[in-house]
């Protein structure tokens, strides 16, 4: 049985220099894991054209709701409640539907819920830092959570990340494949932070800065930050058949 | 005046050291919220093909593994078909999924997939690709996800003439692509740098 054909040609090449490079020094850690040998380019082919799809009925009622999926009954998460949404597009603009988005994030203290993490600062009982939603027809997607504290942590003596939430995010293709982190309009901290600064463009890293947004608050609730993403775009096949011919 | 008014791809950061509370909560024991965790089972007893098992470690320059990594891995099913909408070539096995995520162990760095070994599928001009699984490798101190590929050390033949591995200029560096079997298991290590550093793919 055939299958829609429209977008299932090869991704447009990742602009590496747009990307933070694999060894950024100032961000220690990447130092001993970062490939010292060229990357391999690779024209794309059906393995990397194709990735998992996942379809709504992997979700939750709660998923997207982290202020609620991990609270007892009758409570919820401490901290700034914000909503945060935005579309997933591709280099085209064009919407991202059924795209995967996971994200998680510390507490409104700064803290994880990780047997790894030991920051002093408490875990709250009713957040687990943990969600799910997958875009719409449009590409849209929405989730609650409550904002997270930023926190120390061992680079330099005194580094500390802006607040941010992780993004995993699946499209069509496994060459899609992308983790990033979503920073908050006005962190001091953002211009600072080592992570951040792993990528060189000022522009690329605005592109992760989320902004207020008054409009789609929800009064005496929440307010809402605006967070795009944009993947990779890609050819259609119907062109790159024509192409195998010549 | 034509303009391109492409979009810039959001920029890559680093999965960091918790990646297992968004990707795999179970797993460290966060449980109640997500029922299990996403593609910790690729196969079920209806899946056809050889099952095999694939297990290996991340080593960082010094050759210590990694504890903190979360590796992917996308592949055809025995058929060499695969489970997604971009398919067009047919139906792929719909008791396998394609997609595997795994943690490494948080004390020993190793991880494991159970999974079906891949049939052959096409290279764009119509030459026959090896059977391989897509690897994607994300940690702390990872800036950009890592791409590479495993191929089988049986499939000699088809290993010779495939047009991925006929890309390497280095040909010693083939080997760090080929995993080492032993029965039903193979066992595939990365290495992301050094004497032995793994073939990585800018996909």
């Amino acid at each position: 049985m055939s299958k829609p054909t429209t977008n299932a040609g090869p991704f447009f090449p990742r602009d590496r220099n747009w990307h933070p490079p694999a060894l950024s020094p100032n961000y220690k850690t990447s130092v001993l894991r970062s490939p010292q040998k060229a990357l391999l380019s690779l024209g794309n082919t059906i393995s990397e054209t194709t990735g998992p799809v996942f379809g709504h009925n992997i979700l939750g009622e709660l998923d997207h709701d982290l202020v609620q999926n991990y609270a007892k009954p009758g409570e919820s998460a401490q901290g700034e409640r914000i909503i945060v949404h935005g579309h997933v597009l591709d280099e085209e603009a064009r919407p991202v539907p059924n795209a995967l988005v996971e994200v998680w994030q510390a507490n409104a203290g700064g803290r994880y819920r990780h047997k790894k993490d030991g920051y002093l600062a408490p875990l709250d009982p009713n957040f687990g830092g943990c969600g799910r939603v997958i875009t719409d027809e449009n590409g849209y997607y929405a989730f609650r959570t409550v904002r997270p504290g930023p926190y120390p942590w061992p680079n330099g003596v005194n580094d500390w990340r802006p607040s941010h939430i992780h993004f995993s995010l699946f499209g069509s293709g496994f060459a899609q494949r992308l983790i990033t982190q979503m920073y908050f309009e006005g962190d001091p901290h953002i211009p600072l932070c080592p992570i951040v600064r792993t990528i060189n463009d000022p522009a690329a890293i605005e592109m992760l800065v989320a902004k207020l947004d008054m409009n789609h608050c929800v009064p005496m609730d929440a307010r809402a930050y605006r967070f795009d993403i944009v993947l990779r775009g890609r050819r259609s096949t119907m062109f790159e058949n024509r192409m195998e011919g010549n | 005046m034509t303009k391109l008014e492409y979009l810039k791809e959001s920029p890559s950061q680093t999965a960091g050291p918790y990646v297992h509370i968004g990707c795999t909560p179970n797993f460290i024991g966060n449980t109640g919220i997500f029922k299990e965790d996403l593609g910790a089972r690729m196969v079920n007893p209806q899946t056809k093909g050889q099952r095999i098992t694939i297990k290996g470690r991340v080593f960082d320059g010094t050759g210590t593994p990694l504890k903190d990594a979360m590796l992917e891995i996308w592949q055809a099913d025995s058929e060499g078909l695969f489970n997604s909408p971009s398919e067009t070539r047919g139906e792929a096995d719909p008791n396998f999924t394609g997609w595997g995520r795994q943690p490494v162990n948080l004390e020993s760095g190793e991880f494991c997939f159970e999974t079906v070994k891949p049939g052959s599928v096409p290279f764009p001009d119509g030459r026959t690709q090896a059977p391989h699984i897509n690897f994607w490798i994300v940690a702390r101190g990872i800036n950009i996800g890592l791409n590479t590929r495993m191929y089988f050390p049986e499939e000699d033949e088809a290993n010779a003439v495939d047009p991925v591995l006929g890309r390497i200029e280095h040909r010693m560096r083939v080997s760090t692509l080929i995993a080492k079997q032993s029965g039903d298991t193979y066992t595939f290590d990365i290495y992301i740098q050094g004497e032995n550093e793994t073939v990585f793919f800018d996909i």
